[in-house]
């Protein structure tokens, strides 16, 4: 059992007095993070394919993602917990975490991004690629009418007698 | 008989941020019965499983507490596994183990912070927490949170330590093993702190034992329980030896928790230098399906955890039976008999967490 003793800390009062404070000047000296601090979430928005996988797997749904035409990926950032899983599962490798602490506010943050090439110029591009696509399906038909003419109307006539052959027994 | 007041405590109290509310019943000064009540932070934790994913639920189950963090989330990721039959590789158990130790310490220092607040010696709570200010950059150095590290997930760790992030443990534990062997010094001898330690709220072996307490707090009373010699992570490879006192006083919870923070800093040099290389993390597949239990050894005692997941993603049942809720009993027994001015350093000496209790 150690021995009861008075002023045992004095050592510390000493120590205070002749020393540096430990606490940093906060805002006007900045903090230094470390490699890989979890401070919050950023998006590469050029590469983000609004999967959603990010989405779905948020643990407190923070991240809002709108498909095309909209194509935004949002973010609350006070519902954030910073955990860094949707980052791990994004497949495209497009979400970072990156250092800086989300600052305290009153206020819900959130924060939306726009995808590029969206919106009317999305649609528009929509319906010049369903057209390229119709005419594209449209050529191929005709070129395979052309080259397969023979085969189809050996087929035919083929799978019409059977057809009837049904009809009739469904007829007696 | 003198004249019985009900004067109630908390759940607003200075003492500690955490709402517990307590009814004590007081003969003049002395408090001859108590009832506590607790849930006024309750979350609904157990309901919140069925909605998330077992993978996601990891991020979840680490916030229950925000103290004892890496505990829960190692807790549940260990059931998960236990149930899926995932053999998590060697080094991922070991970078568990430092984690867990890191998460010990800093949830200790922050006791002794607590505790010297409690009693009133201001200066001894800052020389506690600008100790603990510097394993918090560590954890922030190997995991990138201060205090939730959000690294472990079902089937091992997501991040891994660096050689120059164990020498800068290393050497950060140097710092912090010389400079409590002052404040131990303080805590253990000083005069003025043993009036408030030593023979308050004394619990008996017998007492703890009959009222299933757990931790810090059982062991101050002289049981020997401390659920890392189950030898789960990589505990069953390091020397851990459970530290008893046998007072069972606020001297002795004291010197209980003094003591583990040199533990802990010797086990997590024994971890740091027997790792082993490897991978940290195994692919996981398929959805658990049966039930687990688990237990481990959290800061403040032992904590349970008991998953029971049927065959598709999302877990049905989730359950934390945390160390705080073990104690509570022991809590009440102990403050019977005590001064009034005691009370508040009585609650601050099972290192209450009511946030997980409540989840």
């Amino acid at each position: 059992m150690p021995k009861s003793r008075i002023m045992a800390f004095t050592w510390a009062t000493v120590k205070n007095l002749f020393s540096k404070p430990v606490t940093s000047k906060y805002p006007a000296e900045p903090i230094a993070y470390p490699e890989g601090s979890r401070g919050h979430i950023e998006i590469d928005i050029d590469d983000c394919i609004s999967c959603g996988i990010c989405e779905k797997s948020c643990p407190p749904r923070a991240i809002t993602v709108k498909k095309p035409p909209e194509g935004t990926w949002g973010i609350e950032r006070m519902d954030c917990i910073a955990c860094g899983y949707c980052v791990s599962v994004c497949p495209k490798k497009c979400l970072h975490m990156v250092e800086g602490y989300q600052t305290p506010g009153g206020e819900k943050i959130v924060d939306t991004f726009q995808r590029p090439h969206m919106g009317e110029e999305y649609i528009k591009a929509q319906e010049e690629k369903k057209k390229a696509a119709l005419a594209a399906a449209a050529a191929k038909k005709a070129a395979a009418g052309n080259a397969g003419t023979a085969p189809a109307a050996g087929a035919a006539p083929a799978a019409k007698p059977a057809a009837a052959a049904t009809t009739q027994k469904e007829q007696t | 008989m003198a004249k019985r007041s009900v004067v109630p405590f908390g759940p607003q109290h200075p003492v500690l941020p955490e709402p517990i509310h307590l009814d004590l019943v007081l003969e003049d000064e002395t408090v001859i019965d108590v009832v506590p009540s607790i849930g006024f932070v309750h979350r609904g934790l157990e309901s919140l499983v069925k909605t998330k994913d077992y993978n996601e639920f990891e991020y979840v189950a680490e916030r229950v507490c925000g103290i004892c963090s890496f505990g829960h989330g190692n807790g549940y990721a260990e059931a998960v596994e236990k149930i899926m039959g995932i053999e998590v590789p060697r080094r991922a158990k070991y970078l568990r183990t430092i984690w867990l130790e890191m998460n010990r310490i800093h949830s200790h220092l922050l006791w002794c912070g607590l505790m010297a607040d409690a009693f009133g010696f201001e200066n001894l709570f800052y020389q506690c927490w600008r100790i603990r200010e510097k394993i918090l950059d560590m954890a922030e150095l190997t995991t990138g949170g201060r205090v939730i590290y959000s690294t472990n997930m079902v089937g091992g760790v997501r991040r891994d330590i660096t050689p120059e992030m164990g020498r800068a443990i290393l050497s950060t534990l140097d710092f912090i093993e010389k400079e409590l062997v002052p404040i131990r010094r303080t805590f253990l001898s000083d005069y003025s702190v043993q009036e408030r330690t030593r023979g308050v709220g004394v619990l008996t072996k017998e007492q703890a034992h009959d009222l299933g307490c757990c931790g810090p707090f059982a062991r101050a009373s002289g049981i020997n329980c401390d659920m890392r010699l189950l030898g789960y992570d990589a505990y069953g490879e390091l020397e851990v030896e459970p530290i008893t006192a046998t007072e069972g006083d606020n001297y002795a919870r004291c010197k209980v928790r003094l003591d583990e923070l040199f533990q802990s800093i010797s086990l997590l040099r024994q971890a740091l230098e027997k790792i082993p290389e490897g991978d940290i993390s195994v692919p996981v597949k398929g959805n658990p399906d049966g039930d687990a239990f688990v237990r481990l050894e959290q800061p403040r005692g032992e904590a349970v955890y008991y998953v029971e997941g049927v065959g598709d993603k999302f877990i049905n049942r989730f359950r934390v039976r945390t160390p705080t809720f073990a104690n509570l009993a022991g809590l009440c027994e102990t403050i019977k008999g005590a001064k009034y001015a005691d009370v508040p350093l009585l609650i601050v000496t099972i290192d209450p967490c009511i946030s997980c209790t409540e989840r």
